[in-house]
């Protein structure tokens, strides 16, 4: 069974991810993302049959109320400690390019 | 043509939580410098992992119940992604399709008093985003507001008209402010509100092609952006046209709706579980617990307030806010010694009482006049010690300084003038004053008596009772 993406497809995804690919790019990733699919369909091919869906692989199983915290306040970073990667900033803000779509 | 408008709902509640939803950051941060209520989780720096708050699982919970919702054994967290600045990790901690409740409803009353039931779909958990600034050329972001705790509440498309989303909306605030889970406050950002609306020919049983309005921040504006839609759209159909599938926004100022994006530009969000969080398992004694932990809910305290006497549309209105109803049950309990029926108290808080707390700006909770000094001003005015228009000052007076009602109607002598030698003088020095009123009587113009109370009353400078003014009048004209 094959899952070929078409390219049209892959360019969708990479505008999704905000991704610029090379014609070149979007080839191999084509291929690679078809071949992903692939192996998803041969799992689908087990028999699940009396299994219970799985809605997650992490489970604390019997415990009660599993990972989970007290709502207690802990301390935060120091402004200057947030901001100290941003590319830019303004008044103790993250600085942006311009959001255009409001 | 006539049209039936289709109408569901997404509210947005952030809960009212010490700490925020997947970390321990202050909730508090209404009044913070930006960026300082902020931490490796909801900054979504990378390997930071997110823990969940149990308390605000419990409020989605509580709120499912008191929905009248479902609560699934298993729920589970999902991504949403989608890019945006102010969205810190590109991806929101959402409940895509195993929410913690579903499948409720919710009882409005509608103004000529029928009710109707609005079913809920859903009441599930996701994240806040930051809050961005559009300064033009660039953008400025603040993350306090990244990884509030926040509750979206979905309905299905069971809403008719802008009224019914407004009493809707009123509702689900009660309850929410009655449960202590959010204080449902649009003006402030802490409830929003999102609307679609499609139109269908009267009668007909198929879907039109549905408009969303995002960003609605007022009760008001919900109402106004829906019965504007209603308009244009069906202006739309009317002259053949086709009703464009669109986002839209509601521009408060030029009281219309904007476009703000079309179809073709719609969000693909590829959704898929969690993976750093796990599934949340509603185990039947929690739920118990959470169920025992319920107040008594608008719907109750409104069933109570009409087997005591009260109209189902004053009742409803009376229990809207829990300060309210709590005034007004106070109010009713001390109203049985003072001799004041529940109706009666009903209709002097619903006038003379919230016409003054509008006036004045103030909140029930902290005003001067005490639950069982109005009631005690009713009994003086149902007993006949005091007419109404004197309870209207002595109310005026009580709510300015505190003072109770029988002190203020001792001290400005409003006691009603209801010993009948005194009326009886006064009455006849009306006749004799007022010749032509008397003859019109006699000649069966019955509503002089009308003017003939009015001289009466302003002779005593309205402490008569009008009710015996006029049977005296009777009595003497014949
Ligand atoms: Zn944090």
């Amino acid at each position: 069974m094959s899952n070929t993406l078409t390219l049209a497809e892959v360019e969708h995804i990479a505008e999704l991810a905000k991704l610029g690919l090379t014609p070149q790019e979007a080839q191999m990733f084509q291929e690679q993302l078809s071949a992903i699919l692939d192996y998803a369909a041969m799992l689908q091919q087990v028999d699940t049959e009396g299994v219970l869906p799985t809605a997650q692989g992490l489970d604390s199983g019997e415990a009660e109320r599993p990972g989970m915290r007290e709502d207690r306040v802990a301390p935060s970073l120091a402004q200057a400690q947030a901001l100290a990667n941003a590319p830019a900033q303004q008044d103790g803000q993250f600085k942006v390019h311009p959001i255009l779509d409001e | 043509m006539d049209y039936e408008a289709i109408i569901g709902m997404e509210v947005h509640a952030q809960l009212k939580t010490a700490s925020k939803m997947f970390c321990g950051c202050d909730a508090n941060y209404a009044a913070a410098p930006p960026n300082t209520h902020v931490c490796p989780v909801c900054l979504g720096l990378p390997g930071a992992l997110p823990v969940m708050n149990r308390v605000a699982i419990e409020y989605v919970l509580m709120a499912g119940l008191a929905l009248n919702c479902a609560i699934p054994e298993e729920a589970k967290f999902d991504r949403k992604n989608y890019p945006y600045p102010d969205l810190v990790k590109g991806y929101q901690i959402s409940q895509y399709d195993m929410p913690l409740s579903r499948d409720g409803w919710i009882e409005i009353r509608l103004e000529d008093g029928t009710a109707k039931r609005i079913r809920i779909r859903r009441a599930h958990l996701e994240e806040d985003t930051g809050k961005s600034t559009h300064m033009g050329a660039y953008s400025l972001v603040d993350y306090n507001r990244s990884g509030m705790p926040l509750m979206e509440v979905v309905t299905e498309p069971d809403i008719r008209s802008g009224a019914e989303a407004w009493a809707y909306l009123t509702k689900l605030r009660a309850i929410l402010r009655y449960l202590g889970i959010a204080s449902g406050n649009m003006e402030e950002g802490a409830m929003r509100c999102e609307v679609n609306i499609s139109l269908r020919p009267a009668g007909s049983a198929a879907f039109g092609t549905k408009v969303e309005v995002k960003n609605l921040n007022s009760f008001r504006s919900v109402r106004q952006s829906i019965d504007y839609e209603i308009k244009r759209q069906a202006a739309i159909l009317d002259a053949g046209g086709q009703v464009e599938q669109v986002t839209m926004g509601w521009d408060e100022n030029a009281g219309r709706t904007v476009v703000q994006r079309s179809k073709e530009e719609a969000n693909d969000y590829r959704y898929f579980p969690e993976p750093d969080l796990p599934v949340v398992r509603a185990r039947r004694a929690w739920v118990d617990e959470l169920r025992a932990r319920l107040p008594e809910l608008p719907d109750a305290r409104q069933e109570r307030l009409i087997a005591a006497g009260l109209r189902p549309y004053d009742a409803q209105v009376l229990t809207e806010e829990r300060e309210v109803a709590e005034y007004v049950d106070a109010a009713l309990s001390a109203g049985q010694a003072a001799g004041a029926d529940a109706r009666s108290i009903s209709n002097w808080i619903m006038g003379e009482l919230f016409r003054l707390l509008k006036e004045s700006g103030q909140d029930i909770a902290t005003i001067q006049v005490a639950p069982g000094e109005l009631a005690a001003l009713v009994g003086l005015v149902n007993r006949g010690a005091i007419n109404a228009a004197a309870g209207k000052q002595v109310l005026e007076e009580m709510f300015a300084t505190g003072r109770p009602a029988a002190a203020i109607v001792e001290a400005r002598g409003l006691a009603q003038i209801s010993d009948s030698s005194e009326l009886e003088r006064i009455v006849e020095e009306a006749i004799a004053a007022n010749p032509k009123a008397v003859q019109d009587y006699r000649e069966g113009k019955k509503a002089a008596v009308g003017f003939l109370t009015g001289q009466v009353m302003r002779a005593s400078r309205g402490k008569a009772n009008p009710q015996v003014v006029s049977e005296l009048l009777r009595a003497k004209l014949g």
